[in-house]
């Protein structure tokens, strides 16, 4: 048995404490009314406004064009979440299948070439990938929202270090065993990878859905609004006498922070359950 | 089923002068079991990769039955490969393992399902069908490997030291079935290993390799008896044969001023081989200093010096050692080689052929 150290314990206290109370604050917030929260600041208390401020959040039009509902937003930020991961996995599974296993000339050029992109954040290359959109009239579209972005150093990074690591003789026996390179890739590669995807999905995911600048540019029509742009057009009404609807916001927030949660609560099991069980 | 034949195959590989492998030809019969031996680096997993198809061949001709294959995919070839670290698919059961290379050739569901239940009767892994090979030992994963290989049918077994992921005891035992196995399949098969014994032990023929150029091809006890060089004589046989330069002078080898054993040569110096087992100790002989001895229980192994030579001798007795012994050989168990090329030196008084045992 170990000992139970007591400062030891004060700090772990300490920092969960330092963790969790925004967020507590934020979710018992969001249960009072606007004028109140003006009045008192942040409650750590549940207030009685929780069920209506939320059915508001989710259900009631919004924006200029009196469309934007809660719910709009929510499956907006899902599209980019979901097509970011998976547009991603994809896509750089494939370029690192390439890079790995495809004999061609200057090959650690090109994977050297693709990795110093990450030096390059999308704020960097911002206006050019406007234009491109621009011109190919793929402004308020998912597409443009999604492909501009899809292209992922890291996850190129992360899989050809991975596929590095499989075995050859596998590669070899397959080969004996009649299976071309396609059959190879989604018989031995994709099942392997399992554990690596979810990694990537957790890390993408989480990168889509909380993209801001992005579509902040790339769509004028607010039936494109994602969470994040809602969160902030709350804010904004600061006009006059009129009093921002922090309890919304604060409920906005929770409901923004849910899926990424859910999504690593799930692929964490996965995660770790392909850590613990392969066993080359 | 189908004889294999290598005429002068070799490779280079890009950007070194030197070959990797070079002018190797090898007629090996249906159902022969060849074993490629020799030490690491020496181009033997490189030639049975070729023959496989996992290299390209840069020169000569690889047929397996009648069929030209160096153009070929190694799917086409009609081979089967078991590798040393086995390779199995570790996400799929062991059923899937065997069935994988089957299914790709578009076999009915039927005589998949047969031909593993087949396979999986005569490696007796009927209960592990549906585990992954992670949930298995070595020697079951060794097994599905074996499995993969049988349920193609191929015209060929390619080992690639299957046995050398395994501890010393489950060698031996899986080693029988390895040999066993390919008497009852009547499968042509090649087999690499850098351990003699293993060799010694599966053989039908063996292919002994050194610097990508073939030293000797023979039967064991042909290789054993007659190495063709010094290098095969060192090679093959535990503990290696002791080699020794000697002189001959008036018909009898002379090994540190001594006679040893009356041979047909002509006088000038000659590399002696003696073989730990060949020498005995006699009252009268050439004196060998006692440095060492090992006990091995049934024997034991006795290392000296004759003048500043290393010498090894198996004696059978138990008696305690003098300081000095005395060593004996009869004269049929003497190999010499050129001292200067290395190669065996044939002599009258060496049957050729290998008595009965």
């Amino acid at each position: 048995m170990q000992k139970i150290k007591p400062l030891d314990h004060l700090i772990l206290i300490l920092g969960a404490l330092f963790l969790c109370v925004p967020v507590v604050m934020a979710l018992m917030s969001s249960t009072h009314a606007a004028i109140d929260i003006h009045s008192n600041g942040l409650y750590i208390t549940p207030g009685s406004h929780g069920a209506e401020t939320y059915t508001k959040v989710l259900t009631s039009r919004g924006g200029f064009t009196g469309d934007v509902t809660g719910l709009l937003m929510l499956t907006n930020s899902m599209i980019m979440g979901l097509g970011f991961a998976v547009g991603k996995i994809v896509l750089s599974m494939m370029a690192a299948y390439a890079l790995v296993y495809f004999r061609f000339r200057f090959a650690t050029l090109i994977f050297w070439a693709i990795f110093a992109t990450l030096l390059l954040p999308l704020e960097v290359r911002i206006m050019p990938s406007y234009q491109v959109m621009s011109e190919l009239h793929l402004l308020n579209t998912y597409t443009g929202l999604i492909v501009p972005l899809l292209a992922s150093a890291t996850g190129t990074f992360f899989f050809r270090q991975f596929f590095r690591s499989v075995p050859d003789e596998l590669l070899e026996a397959a080969r004996i065993d009649g299976a071309g390179p396609v059959k190879f890739f989604i018989d031995v590669l994709v099942p392997l990878s399992k554990t690596m995807m979810s990694a990537i999905f957790i890390i993408m995911f989480i990168y889509g859905w909380n993209q801001y600048l992005w579509p902040l540019l790339m769509t004028t029509d607010e039936s494109f609004f994602t969470l994040m742009r809602g969160i902030k057009s709350i804010l904004q009404v600061w006009v006059g006498s009129q009093i921002p609807d922090y309890n919304e916001a604060f409920a906005l927030a929770v409901l923004a922070m849910v899926p990424p949660v859910a999504v690593v609560v799930i692929f964490q099991r996965m995660f770790i359950k392909g850590l613990t069980e392969s066993d080359k | 089923m189908a004889h294999l034949s290598l005429t002068n195959v070799g490779k280079t590989y890009g950007g070194s002068a030197q070959a990797a492998v070079a002018d190797v030809n090898i007629e090996i019969r249906d159902g022969e079991f060849i074993v490629l031996v020799g030490p690491s680096g020496c181009g033997k997993s490189t030639l049975l990769r070729m023959v496989a198809g996992l290299e390209t061949i840069t020169q000569g001709e690889i047929r397996i039955g009648e069929r030209l294959v160096n153009q070929l995919d190694p799917a086409e070839r009609d081979i089967a490969m078991v590798f040393q670290n086995y390779a199995l698919y570790p996400h799929m059961s062991v059923r899937d393992n065997m069935a994988y290379g089957l299914k790709n050739r578009g076999e009915s569901k039927a005589v998949i399902e047969e031909r593993v239940a087949e396979a999986a009767r005569m490696l007796e892994l009927r209960p592990y069908l549906n585990r992954k090979p992670r949930a298995l030992s070595g020697g079951q994963r060794q097994r599905v490997a074996m499995g993969r290989a049988i349920v193609r049918q191929p015209s060929a077994f390619l080992f690639d030291e299957p046995l050398s992921n395994l501890d010393a005891k489950l060698r031996v035992s899986m080693r029988m079935e390895i040999r066993k196995l390919q008497k009852r399949l009547g499968t042509t098969s090649l087999y690499v290993t850098h351990d003699q014994l293993e060799a010694m032990t599966l053989a039908d023929r063996l292919v002994v390799l050194n610097g990508g150029r073939v030293e000797q091809i023979g039967a064991p006890l042909e290789v054993y008896r007659a190495p063709a060089s010094t290098f095969v004589a060192s090679f093959i046989g535990a503990p290696a044969m002791s080699l020794l330069d000697a002189n001959v002078e008036n018909g009898q080898v002379m090994l540190d001023g001594h006679a040893l054993a009356p041979v047909a040569h002509e006088a000038g110096p000659v590399t002696l081989g003696l073989r730990a087992e060949d020498l005995r100790i006699t009252p009268g002989g050439v004196p060998m200093r006692v440095d060492y001895v090992e006990e091995l229980g049934a024997q034991r192994i006795v290392h000296g010096f004759v003048g500043e030579q290393a010498l090894a001798i198996i004696d059978t007795s138990e008696a305690p050692l003098p300081e000095t012994v005395h060593l004996g050989v009869a004269p049929s168990r003497v190999h010499l080689f050129d001292a200067r090329t290395g190669r065996r030196i044939e002599t009258a008084s060496q049957p050729v052929a290998v008595p009965a045992e």
